[in-house]
């Protein structure tokens, strides 16, 4: 080892230490990849203004909920909410953090993005084989002045276990009583037609290649690999094009004044402008805290990311949470958590 | 006299203490060299007997709840809890039978080629891109098979097999199917790719440990270069070369990444290798991570028993076969 090598090492770990006493306090978390981005984004930016750091592990919802119930990680994030039950016997609470929209994609031969309408229950019918045909009368009577292929329709569904997956199942179980009775909404179902491909960037490149292929990914993939989405009919009867717009008013209207602990699933949202399939990751924490040094500086944080991390989750095409949803999530913190 | 006597007996009497001291030193060394050896080779038992003991436990709890079933059901239904593990069994089966099919009769010709055929200058060069292959990591192989095989397979071949094997009578049904790209058929052939350069280093290795005496006999004789191959080389490394295609095979059959890309993933069962079918690797990659049961859990380590329990079977059959052929040539 020469002399350059041995004042970098004794550099470095100068440094280290140093950072290591800078930052007086580390908060780790762990759980779902949905909000990997959007939260190591927030963390850098937070840590550049204060002295927390934010360790974040995406090692998956299950991962996150199991961390979390032993108290190895000081928050979990999961795309599912924990049902009532679970939070009471772990002394859990848990708050959505920010907003995706899924939407489903196509590759048919002569239809452009946006052009294709789609109800739900045309949709539930598509992925369970029953419509299997793009100039099928039900998809025909939706696209009154579209040219439809005679062509077979692929279907094409995560592989592996995810949250995508269980928003998109979940809206399939509510439109379509079939659905719900057939495979039903998880986070991995039996899917009863298709291919699966690993990973929203596998479902994205088998929709490309495969020629009259419908699947579903985040919306931002859509974007970024530049596949054609259909639009839906959401619950309100009106048909809309997926937008940061129309996931924010799903998020807004749905109703989660009746939702205790924040457990409801933005599916099938009731307002006019709201895109049927949007989805969020809770952030789960214990009530009375392992840690109130580390809690605390956990709170300070999300109540960061969810009043000033606005442009950060934007950049990132992730939707913010709308205001009302916000101050309800901070009256939440006062009332049943301990700081 | 005497004193001479005493002298020389005092002499031997120390030359014989001092020889058998130190065989006695070497008899103690001899056994620590056996003992250390011996735990070294028993690490490895241990390690595979443990592993084969944790799988099974943490796969009890689906053993238990489905019993025989577990074996002979299609369904994997995460929803509702039921789990069988036929699909992705045969699926892990035909894709590493597909794969051997290939790789084969192509590792055994680069094989001759390279210690027979090939001028010397060409010889370094391509064994090396051999070598390489083999250390590229999977999921290289995986995004190749998704990204540019996949594709190439549905518009070129895959409609071409459709028209012509798929219309022969009895087998046509196999080669039937939707041109998706991806499927049993594209990832026996990405599996075939994967493991030809493993078969191919050993067979080299082999190949060129023949006796050049046994082999300029046989050329001496008038022989050519197939007779020679085939009735000198081949029965001379007959069982190395079987280790060789095993290894391949156990590297098939454990294959996780690649498989996931390009398999398609799907738990239905279909006898056409044009469909999308899963493996038991690509199972357990695909869901482990967000198994929020426990049933889910076991099952899919269950499924890694099994895999065990399959890959043992598998080289104990190739085993019982190599002795039985032995047997017959009276070796």
């Amino acid at each position: 080892m020469n002399l350059l090598t041995k004042t970098r090492l004794s550099l470095l770990l100068a440094s280290m230490c140093l950072t290591g006493m800078a930052h007086a306090t580390d908060v780790t978390g762990a759980g779902s990849s949905f909000v990997f981005p959007v939260i190591s984004k927030w963390a850098t930016d937070y840590s550049k203004s204060t002295d927390t750091k934010i360790n974040y592990q995406s090692i998956g919802s299950g991962g996150g909920i199991a961390q979390i119930k032993a108290a190895t990680v000081d928050f979990g994030a999961s795309d599912a909410p924990l049902k009532a039950e679970d939070l009471q016997a772990g002394g859990l609470g848990q708050f959505p953090s920010v907003i995706g929209g899924i939407v489903p994609v196509i590759n048919v031969e002569g239809i452009e993005t946006g052009k294709l309408e789609l109800s739900g229950k045309v949709l539930a019918d598509i992925f369970q084989g029953k419509i299997t045909k793009w100039n099928d009368s039900a998809i025909v009577a939706l696209n009154k002045g579209l040219k439809l292929p005679e062509s077979n329709i692929t279907v094409v569904h995560r592989s592996d276990g995810s949250g995508t997956s269980f928003n998109f199942t979940n809206y399939l179980a509510k439109v379509s009583p079939d659905w719900k009775n057939g495979p039903g909404e998880g986070s991995a179902v039996q899917w009863p037609v298709g291919v699966g491909g690993k990973g929203n960037e596998g479902v994205a490149a088998y929709v490309k290649q495969i020629k009259g292929s419908i699947g579903y990914v985040e919306f931002a993939y859509a974007k970024t690999n530049n596949i054609a989405f259909a639009k839906l009919e959401n619950a309100a009867g009106k048909v809309v094009e997926p937008s940061a717009k129309a996931f924010a008013a799903a998020a807004a209207t749905a109703k989660w004044e009746d939702a205790k602990d924040f457990n409801l699933i933005m599916t099938n949202a009731p307002g006019a402008d709201a895109w049927p399939i949007t989805a969020t990751t809770w952030i789960i924490m214990y009530k009375q805290p392992k840690n109130a040094e580390k809690s605390a500086a956990a709170f300070d944080f999300f109540k960061w990311s969810l009043e000033k991390g606005q442009a950060q989750a934007e950049s990132l095409d992730y939707v913010p949470l709308p205001k009302e949803l916000v101050s309800k999530i901070e009256d939440y913190w006062k009332t049943e958590f301990t700081r | 006299m005497t004193e001479n006597t005493q002298y020389m007996s005092a002499a031997v009497a120390d030359v014989t203490s001092e020889s058998e001291k130190r065989a006695a030193r070497d008899h103690r060394h001899d056994a620590w060299f056996r003992r250390t050896m011996l735990a070294a080779a028993l690490l490895v038992l241990l390690l595979l007997a443990s592993i084969a003991g944790s799988t099974l436990w943490g796969g009890a709890l689906a053993f238990k709840t489905f019993g025989f079933e577990f074996l002979t059901s299609t369904e994997w239904d995460a929803v509702n809890g039921h789990f069988g593990a036929l699909v992705p069994i045969y699926g892990t089966l035909v894709t590493s039978f597909l794969a051997l099919l290939i790789a084969v009769p192509v590792s055994f010709g680069i094989a001759i080629f390279l210690t027979e055929v090939a001028p010397p200058w060409l010889r370094m060069p391509i064994a090396s891109a051999v070598e390489l292959l083999a250390g590229i990591p999977s999921i290289i192989y995986g995004m190749w098979g998704l990204f540019v095989f996949g594709p190439f397979m549905a518009e070129n071949m895959a409609p071409w097999i459709n028209d012509n094997l798929g219309a022969l009578p009895l087998i046509g049904p196999v080669f039937q199917g939707p041109p998706l790209g991806i499927g049993m058929l594209t990832a026996g052939i990405v599996l075939a790719i994967m493991i030809t350069p493993f078969i191919t280093s050993v067979m080299t290795e082999v190949f060129r440990s023949v006796p050049v005496a046994l082999k300029e006999s046989a050329y001496a004789l008038g022989g050519t270069t197939w007779e020679v191959v085939w009735d000198i080389v081949l029965p001379y490394t007959r069982s190395a070369v079987v280790g060789g295609i095993f290894l391949g095979l156990g590297r098939a059959l454990g294959e996780t990444m690649a498989v996931t890309f390009v398999l398609g993933n799907a738990h239905q069962f279909s006898a056409s290798l044009m469909l999308p079918s899963s493996s038991i690797a690509s199972v357990i990659a695909n869901e482990f991570s967000e198994a929020y049961t426990d049933l889910h859990r076991s099952s899919l380590i269950a499924l890694g028993f099994l895999l065990f329990v399959v890959t043992f079977i598998v080289l104990a059959i190739a085993r019982l076969m190599l002795s039985r052929l032995s047997r017959k040539e009276g070796l």
